[in-house]
C-alpha cells in the first residue's frame, strides 16, 4: 500500500488532468434534447406543474423550521463544507484507507473508471454468485450508470425497493428528483400504476380494490416488497458516506426497505461515487444533523444503517465496494468547479430552485437535475455534452442560501458558461456576434453613445402602439410573452451633458 | 461626500429617469453627485453569459472609470453585485493581478442605492411623498448577493402617503436572469406569470425595485396583460416630492 503525501492544490490538479469525463452511450447523465426545449414540454404538463409545486413547496416549509431550530446551522454547514474540502484535497489517502479498511474487514473493494467498467463489475459479481435477480436500495450512482439495463442486458432482473424508485420503475418511467424520484406522480397516478403494472412484473400483484389513501398505497408496496426481500439473495446498494478510518458505509433512508436489502441477503454489493468518503465517525455527526434536516425536512431520518465489512453469522457473507470515478476525478481537476463533489444529494437545492419547480426534473436530461445537476452533469460528462445546463438558471441564488455544504452553485454556473462558451466549436456563432459586438462597442463611451442614439430608432418600432410589442433576433424571444417601453428621446449621458453644459450644476 | 454615479447601461440607455432620480436622492441629501462619462456597461451580462474575455475589457473600463471616488452609487443591485462578488475574481483568473487588486478597491466603494442610504448614511426618511399603493420585489441579487435585507423597505415605509403592501411569495425570481429571458423564455415567462399574480393578489397600482432590469422584465409582463399596474423604480419613489404651492 502506497502511502501518498499531501500535495499542493496546483499539482493535484494536474495529476488528473487527462482522467476521462463519463463516456457517452452508458447511464444516465444526458438529455435527448437542449434544456430549453424539454422544459417547454415539461411546463406544458399541467399535472406535473401541480404534483412538484405542492411537493417542493411542503418540503421547503418543512426544510426551513427544522434548519431555523439549530442556532449553530451556520457553522454546521461551514464544517460540512471543510470537511468535504479536506476529503477532496486528499482524496487519494483516504481511498486508500478506506480500502485497506474494507479489506481488513473482510468485504472487496473494486475501482471503476466509468460506468461501463462499474457495471461489468457489478455484472461479474452477482454472475458468479448464479443469482437471476437482485434487490436494490435506492441509489443515485447505479442511476448514473445505467445499472439496470446493463444487468437486463445480462439477464438479471433489478428490483427497485424504495417507494418511490418501485414507482420509477413501475411506471417505466424516469426519477425526476434526487430524494423523490416520483415526485412528479400523485396518488392518483401511483394507484393506477400499482394496479396496471404489480403484478405484470412478476410480483405480488395490488388488490383490486386498492385506494389512492397512502396507507393503503404503503400497503401495497410492502405486500409487493416483502416477497421480493425473502426470495432475493443478492442486494445492490449506494451509500451516503464512507467512514475512512474503519471501513464503515453507511445509508440514510425513511421506509426501512433499505435496511432489509442491507441484512437480507447473502451478497451486498455497493456502488460509490468516491466523493462519498468522511474520514472520521466524528465527521458523520456533521452530516447526520446536516442530510435530513437539507433534504427531508427532518431532525432525524428514521434509518440509518452502518455495516462494515463481514460479520461472520450476521448479515450478508460477502461484500463488495465498487469505488465509481465515472466524470470525478476530472470534476476535481478544475479548481473553480470541484466543490460540485461536496454534494451530499439532499436535494434542498432542487426544492428551493424557482426554475425546477416549474419544468421539474425530466427536463434537466441528466439523473441529477435541478441547480446541483446543472452544474455536475456537464462536469461529469465534459461540458460539450451538457452545454445547455449551466444556463438552465437565472442565477437567483436561492440553492446557495440553501446549500448545506455551501456549493456557490451561481457562482459555478457562472464559471461553466464561461468554458462552455470558451470550448472549440461553440454552437452559437450568431449569440457570439451579437456579444462580441456588444463588447466592442461598450469598450468606448463614443461607440456607446452612437449604440444608444442607434436603439432610438426602436421608437419607431413602436410608435403606434405606444409600447413596442415584436423584436426582431436575437430579442425575438423577449416579445414572446414581454413588450418592451419605447427606448427615451434622450439617454441619459445626454441630458447630464446638458445639464453640465447649461452651468446647471 | 463626492459620489460618482454608476448609472448602468440599462439606466443610460432606456430608463434615463431612474438615473435622474438617483441623482437627485443623493444631491437632496446635500452630496455633490458626478458621472463619469466613461462608463458603459460594468460587463456583467458578459460574465454571466460566459464571454469572459470580452467581460474583461468592460470590467477595465469600469475600474478605471470610477478611481478616486469616495463612494459610487447605483440604481441597481445586479450589477453592484457584479462589481463587488465577480471583478477580482475574473480578472484573478485571467492573471491581472494589478486589475484584481484596483477591482477589489472598487468592491469595497460600490454601493446599492439602497444599501448606501440606509446603512452608510444612515438615512432612511429620504424626504419623499408619493401617494400610491405600492408593492415591492426584492431582486435576487439585492436579496441574496448583496443582502440588503430590510433597507429598500425602511425607506419605502419612511415615504410620505404611501400605501405599501405586502408582496406574496416576495423572495421568488421573477424570471428574468439577464439573458435566461431569452435563451428560456418559456420557464421564464412561466415564473414571471406566478410574479404578476402574486403582484395582482395585492391590488397595487405600482410594482417597485431596486433593479431596472427585472422591473422592465415585470413591467413587460404587465403591459402585455394591459394589467393596470405600473413598474416604478426605488429612487424614482424616493425622489418624488410633495407638488409645491406656487
Amino acid at each position: 500500500m502506497k502511502t501518498p503525501t499531501p500535495t499542493p492544490a496546483s499539482a493535484s490538479a494536474l495529476t488528473f488532468l487527462g482522467m476521462p469525463t463519463a463516456p457517452r452511450g452508458v447511464g444516465a447523465l444526458r438529455g435527448d434534447e437542449p434544456f430549453p426545449q424539454a422544459a417547454r414540454r415539461a411546463l406544458a404538463d399541467t399535472q406535473l406543474r401541480r404534483n412538484i409545486a405542492n411537493a417542493t413547496g411542503t418540503i421547503r416549509r418543512k426544510r426551513a423550521a427544522v434548519v431555523g431550530e439549530l442556532d449553530d446551522w451556520a457553522e454546521l454547514r461551514a464544517a460540512g463544507a471543510a470537511v468535504k474540502d479536506d476529503v477532496l484535497a486528499h482524496l487519494d489517502q483516504y481511498l486508500c484507507q478506506l480500502e485497506e479498511q474494507v479489506t481488513a474487514r473482510g468485504g472487496t473493494v473494486h475501482w471503476a473508471r466509468d460506468a461501463n467498467e462499474a457495471n461489468a463489475i457489478v455484472t461479474g459479481l452477482v454472475r458468479a454468485t448464479g443469482a437471476q435477480e437482485v434487490v436494490k436500495v435506492k441509489s443515485m450512482a447505479t442511476q448514473e450508470i445505467g445499472l439496470n439495463e446493463a444487468l437486463a442486458e445480462a439477464g438479471i432482473s433489478a428490483w427497485e425497493t424504495d417507494l418511490a424508485e418501485l414507482i420509477v420503475q413501475l411506471g417505466e418511467d424516469r426519477p425526476s428528483h434526487i430524494l423523490v424520484p416520483a415526485i412528479h406522480r400523485n396518488r392518483a397516478e401511483i394507484r393506477e400504476i400499482f394496479l396496471r403494472r404489480m403484478g405484470a412484473a412478476g410480483g405480488v400483484p395490488a388488490s383490486p380494490d386498492l385506494t389512492d389513501s397512502p396507507a393503503a398505497l404503503a400497503e401495497a408496496a410492502r405486500g409487493h416488497l416483502r416477497e421480493r426481500f425473502l426470495r432475493t439473495r443478492v442486494a445492490i446498494s449506494g451509500a451516503n458516506f464512507a467512514v475512512a478510518e474503519t471501513g464503515t458505509l453507511a445509508v440514510v433512508e425513511s421506509e426501512g426497505n433499505g435496511r432489509m436489502c442491507l441484512t437480507l441477503p447473502e451478497t451486498l454489493i455497493t456502488v460509490m461515487g468516491l466523493e462519498k468518503i468522511v474520514p472520521t465517525w466524528r465527521d458523520l455527526e456533521i452530516f447526520l444533523q446536516l442530510l435530513p434536516r437539507s433534504s427531508t425536512g427532518e431532525r432525524m431520518n428514521p434509518y440509518t444503517s452502518f455495516w462494515t465489512g463481514i460479520t461472520p453469522g450476521d448479515g450478508p457473507r460477502e461484500f463488495h465496494l465498487v469505488l465509481l470515478d465515472n466524470g470525478r476525478t476530472a470534476t476535481l481537476a478544475d479548481p473553480a468547479g470541484r466543490a460540485a463533489l461536496r454534494c451530499i444529494r439532499c436535494s434542498a437545492c432542487l426544492n428551493v430552485c424557482p426554475v425546477y419547480e416549474r419544468t421539474g426534473g425530466h427536463a434537466y436530461g441528466s439523473i441529477y437535475p435541478g441547480p446541483i445537476g446543472a452544474v455536475l452533469s456537464p462536469q461529469l460528462t465534459g461540458v460539450a455534452d451538457n452545454p445547455s445546463l449551466p444556463y438552465a438558471s437565472t442565477l437567483c441564488g436561492a440553492c446557495l442560501e440553501a446549500c448545506p455544504v455551501a456549493i456557490d452553485i451561481p457562482s459555478m454556473l457562472v464559471h461553466l458558461r464561461g468554458r462552455t462558451v470558451e470550448q472549440a466549436g461553440h454552437e452559437h456563432p450568431f449569440e457570439r456576434g451579437v456579444m462580441k459586438t456588444a463588447a466592442w462597442m461598450m469598450a468606448s463611451p463614443r461607440r456607446w453613445s452612437a449604440a444608444l442614439r442607434m436603439a432610438r430608432l426602436g421608437r419607431f418600432l413602436g410608435r403606434r402602439r405606444g409600447r413596442i410589442t415584436l423584436l426582431p433576433p436575437p430579442l425575438a424571444a423577449w416579445t414572446t410573452s414581454r413588450d418592451l417601453p419605447l427606448p427615451p428621446a434622450e439617454t441619459f449621458r445626454e441630458r447630464w451633458a446638458r445639464r453640465t453644459e447649461g452651468g446647471d450644476r | 461626500m463626492r459620489v460618482a454615479l454608476l448609472v448602468t447601461c440599462l439606466v443610460d440607455g432606456m430608463f434615463p429617469d431612474v438615473g435622474q432620480a438617483t441623482v437627485a436622492v443623493l444631491e437632496r441629501l446635500g452630496h455633490q453627485v458626478e458621472v463619469p462619462l466613461a462608463q458603459t456597461c460594468c460587463g456583467q451580462m458578459h460574465i454571466n453569459t460566459g464571454y469572459r474575455r470580452d467581460a474583461l475589457r468592460l470590467v477595465r473600463r469600469t475600474v478605471a472609470a470610477f478611481e478616486g471616488y469616495e463612494a459610487v452609487v447605483a440604481p441597481s443591485g445586479s450589477c453592484v453585485g457584479s462589481v463587488r462578488h465577480q471583478y477580482a475574481g475574473l480578472a484573478a483568473a485571467r492573471g491581472d493581478t494589478g486589475l484584481a487588486a484596483a477591482a477589489t478597491d472598487l468592491a469595497a466603494r460600490t454601493f446599492e442605492l439602497s444599501e448606501f442610504l440606509v446603512n452608510v448614511l444612515g438615512v432612511t426618511d429620504v424626504g419623499a411623498h408619493y401617494p400610491h399603493r405600492v408593492t415591492y420585489h426584492p431582486t435576487c441579487h439585492s436579496l441574496r448577493m448583496l443582502g440588503v435585507g430590510e433597507a429598500p423597505l425602511r425607506l419605502l415605509r419612511a415615504v410620505r402617503g404611501i400605501q405599501l403592501e405586502e408582496l406574496p411569495a416576495a423572495e421568488s425570481c421573477c424570471g428574468f436572469g439577464g439573458t435566461f429571458a431569452l435563451k428560456n423564455p418559456d420557464t421564464s415567462t412561466a415564473m414571471l406569470t406566478d410574479k404578476i399574480r402574486g403582484i395582482l393578489d395585492t391590488r397595487a397600482e405600482i410594482i417597485t425595485a431596486g433593479d431596472s432590469s427585472c422591473l422592465m422584465h415585470i413591467g413587460g409582463g404587465l403591459s402585455r396583460l394591459r394589467a393596470g399596474v405600473r413598474p416604478v423604480h426605488l429612487a424614482e419613489i424616493l425622489a418624488s416630492e410633495p407638488a409645491k404651492v406656487a
